[in-house]
């Protein structure tokens, strides 16, 4: 069963219709904002955490479990930042929201704002999304404009939003480096403890949450955490933004419920994978740092948190990489490697020198000039990186390099003995 | 880690106009006073747009003078981010040709391929007039359209080589071709017809106001959530209460706190059937706790996932809980406090109660599940010791998506 048009909170995803305040108003934004925050902040955090809502930036931890970290009575102002640098490869759904939807967000941001007790929140956009944040500040602009943010507003709590924007740094995506970003710094990763809900933005209490985590929170108030929760899987409740790219008829995003079958989610809306569903070789499911799990598992496969971890894999942005069988399994994931190794930020040494020895080892797979004892010595240098870092993008590095050799350990080998072949005859 | 130095030819000053600085004014006044810093990315980026698209290291110390910084803190930002280009670009464009594996699925190489023949055999050089120059970038997000490039402020989708010739003659002739999809298909709505978003009650204005129903009989009722679906009871219901009063708005017996932490737990009918003015006996609210826990999805996340706990460790001895990795002396202390005294006691606790317990330390380091103490403490609770007085540190095998490992010792290989 697909999620039926009236469960989507996505309404205008695609901007066939207008993503102005007046459109957003006619498709139940603003509606009644003041009765939800009337409620109170410990309602709100109450209903998103019984709406069972797990953050949707990657690491899926509970949102609502999240903002009753912020503390209460606090001398220190609190902030709510939002993580608008999309940069995971495979990912394009934020951009979505901003470009087409973005009162959604706006209207999640005063609305979390408020149950965190925050005045002031910032939104972290990336550096490309030029045109992406140009629409979301028109958005925020009309907001101003009709009193329902800023001060003295008519749902009685006070709150600016200001878009602040990167300058192409993947690193900034992950929340403290992002806020140091936001503070004015290179964007290298900060030690935890202590987490940002206590010494975060400016050194004061923040949450930092994805766009899509903030702009699903007035649908989920207005509807009831029960209607949230009754979709998708247990622990692993509601609808998503997945996005699907590389080898299928029709790459689209599209809003569908948790714990969908991948096959039939690649099917309904993609038009299916390339020359049919018997060529599919391996999807990368979460975005490029997931390791990518072979088609002979896809078969019943479904999109969520739990099963995917269940394959050493994960659900991440739930940005699908589709590869059909024409692809160079080995040339896909040593561009990835190459990824990883140009966004290090540099400040551990396991992931500076890491990322780029993988990838350098991989450059020479990739055309078979290795051998076969490098694939064991590459997968236990991938293990000195993964957990050695302070953030995880050391993880992010090694998990890709992990899921090949784990999954396609063959191909290198086979790819290793024609390069041998051939050039022990070249040299004949 | 690029490494990426400043352009060995630099113009002798730079200079915001007098738009830029009031725009730089205006900028530096979203950050708290005393955190101008804070601009310093979005004025660099000004900086750069107003310099033909590449900044200069004077333009760098203009803007380190203007937000107080040190020179060389700014410097680090330049050439961190790799969006600041150091060097002059092409002045009808400059290309960023995404490269990163989803649009190398999809073609991209054959891109620059175009980009090599058609305007400079190597990246970051400018053509032959000076007008084009490309470079292969990391992923720019928009993946479902790839491949794709981005041309200063636009991005170009869908692309082909055909069509991506078409684009760089279009900008050679001051015609470019809009921004978008190539294709012509709207954003990233896959191609053809829509497979979603096609019921019109979504935009006829019908979905607004719907739900203030729920909301309305919340304010007559005290209960703020629709039960879930319903599970059937696994124990004997409570004994009926009596029928409630008509509308008067009845006071609520019990704390509205525990009235919303109880419709959490999904014990609607419950609030229902005791019309919200009586308070439950104990052996009635924990006869209900016991069949929630037994029940329904929500039972797991909310309300009933408080623990039973002890007031004084049994036997007037408590287990070293500090045997369990990741628990140190102040958890220790903390988990007594709240009533854990024992390694059986932790090792029985389901998902949702541990981070209740989580929830009322003082130390909220997230790191319960992820250190597995439930199962670290099943394994001391059998009178195992580890080899260390810090404990064991858990195997955590593949990826752990929850959060970063955190720091403390990590024993390397060998």
């Amino acid at each position: 069963m697909l999620l039926e048009d009236k469960d989507r909170i996505f309404r205008n995803i695609y901007g066939f219709h207008d993503a102005g305040l007046k459109g957003a108003r006619s498709r139940g934004s603003w509606d009644g904002t003041k009765l939800l925050i009337d409620q109170g902040h410990d309602w709100i955090i109450n209903e998103v955490k019984s709406s069972g809502l797990r953050g949707r930036g990657g690491a899926g931890f509970p949102t609502g479990l999240k903002w009753s970290f912020m503390p209460k009575n606090d001398v220190r102002p609190s902030y709510l930042v939002i993580n608008a640098d999309e940069s995971e490869p495979g990912s394009c759904k934020d951009r979505e929201i901003m470009r087409n939807d973005p009162h959604l967000l706006i209207e999640g941001a005063l609305i979390a704002s408020f149950a965190m007790r925050a005045h002031v929140s910032y939104i972290y956009v990336r550096g490309e999304f030029i045109r992406e944040r140009e629409a979301l500040q028109r958005a925020i602009d009309e907001a101003y404009e009709a009193k329902l943010i800023g001060k003295n507003n008519i749902h009685g709590w006070d709150f600016d939003f200001y878009v602040h924007h990167g300058a192409g740094a993947y690193i900034c995506g992950e929340e403290t480096a992002l806020l140091e970003s936001l503070e004015g710094k290179k964007g290298q990763p900060r030690l935890k403890p202590p987490f940002p809900a206590n010494v975060g933005l400016y050194g004061a209490p923040t949450t930092v949450n994805n766009v899509e985590s903030i702009a699903v929170v007035p649908d989920i108030l207005r509807r009831g955490a029960a209607w949230f929760a009754s979709l998708g899987l247990p622990n692993n409740t509601g609808t998503k933004l997945f996005q699907i790219s590389g080898h299928v008829e029709r790459p689209c995003v599209v809003e569908e419920e948790m714990g969908i079958p991948v096959r039939q989610l690649i099917e309904a809306h993609c038009g299916g994978v390339r020359g049919g569903w018997d060529n599919l070789l391996a999807i990368i499911p979460g975005g490029s740092s997931m390791p990518m799990i072979p088609a002979a598992q896809c078969q019943d496969l479904t999109m969520d948190f739990d099963s995917l971890v269940k394959l050493k894999s994960g659900l991440g942005t739930a940005a699908i990489i589709v590869m059909d069988k024409s692809t160079d399994v080995i040339k896909a994931i040593r561009r990835i490697a190459y990824f990883y190794k140009h966004e290090s930020c540099g400040q551990c040494t396991p992931c500076r020198e890491g990322t780029g020895w993988m990838w350098r080892v991989l450059e020479r797979m990739e055309k078979g000039q290795a051998e076969k004892r490098e694939i064991d010595l590459l997968f236990d240098v991938s293990k000195q990186v993964e957990g050695h870092t302070i953030c995880a993008l050391g993880d992010a590095a090694a998990w890709p390099v992990q899921g090949l050799l784990r999954n396609f350990r063959h191909v290198i080998e086979e790819r290793i003995d024609q390069y041998q072949v051939a050039h022990r005859d070249a040299a004949e | 880690m690029a490494v990426r130095r400043l352009h060995p030819e630099q113009p002798p000053s730079f200079a915001f106009t007098s738009e830029n600085l009031a725009w730089v004014q205006e900028t530096v006044a979203k950050y708290p006073p005393g955190k101008q810093a804070s601009a310093v990315i979005p004025v660099l980026w000004r900086a750069q747009e107003q310099n033909d698209s590449w900044l200069s290291e004077p333009a760098i110390r203009v803007t380190a003078d203007l937000l107080g910084m040190a020179y060389i803190r700014v410097y680090e930002i330049a050439t961190f981010y790799t969006m600041f280009q150091l060097a002059p670009v092409g002045l009808k464009a400059h290309i960023q040709v995404c490269g990163t594996t989803p649009c190398m699925l999809r073609g991209s190489e054959e891109l620059i391929a175009v980009c090599k023949t058609h305007i400079a055999p190597h990246a970051h050089e400018r053509s032959a007039d000076g007008n084009f120059s490309w470079e292969e970038v990391e992923c720019l997000g928009s993946c479902a359209n790839a491949p794709m490039v981005q041309i200063f402020k636009d991005t170009y989708e869908d692309l082909t080589p055909t069509s991506f010739e078409k684009l760089i003659e279009g900008f050679a002739s001051g015609k470019p071709p809009k921004p978008g999809s190539q294709t012509g298909r709207q954003v990233s709505a896959p191609a053809g017809k829509p497979s979603t978003l096609t019921d019109p009650s979504l935009y006829d204005g019908s979905t607004v106001g719907a739900w203030r129903k729920r909301f309305e009989q919340m304010a007559n009722q005290p209960s703020p959530i629709v039960p879930p679906p319903a599970a059937a009871p696994a124990a004997p219901a409570p004994p009926p209460p009596a029928a409630p009063p008509a509308a008067a708005p009845a006071k609520p017996a019990v704390h509205p706190a525990a009235l919303a932490a109880m419709a959490n737990a999904g014990l609607i009918k419950e609030l229902q059937d005791r019309g919200g003015d009586k308070p439950l006996s104990p052996d009635q609210m924990s006869a209900i706790k016991a069949r929630m826990a037994a029940t329904g999805p929500m039972a797991a996340t909310a309300g009933s996932d408080r623990p039973e706990t002890l007031s004084a460790p049994r036997g007037g001895k408590a287990d070293d809980l500090k045997l369990i990795w990741g628990i140190g002396p102040k958890l220790e202390k903390g988990l007594n406090r709240i009533g854990f005294y024992h390694f059986d006691q932790i090792a029985g606790l389901s998902a949702a109660q541990l981070q209740w317990v989580e929830s009322q330390l003082d130390d909220k380091f997230g790191s319960a599940e992820r250190d597995k103490w439930v199962e670290q403490a099943a394994k001391l609770a059998t009178g195992w010791q580890p080899k260390s007085q810090a404990g064991d540190r858990p195997n955590v095998d593949g990826p752990n998506p929850g959060e970063p490992v955190a720091g403390g010792p990590k024993p390397g290989k060998g």
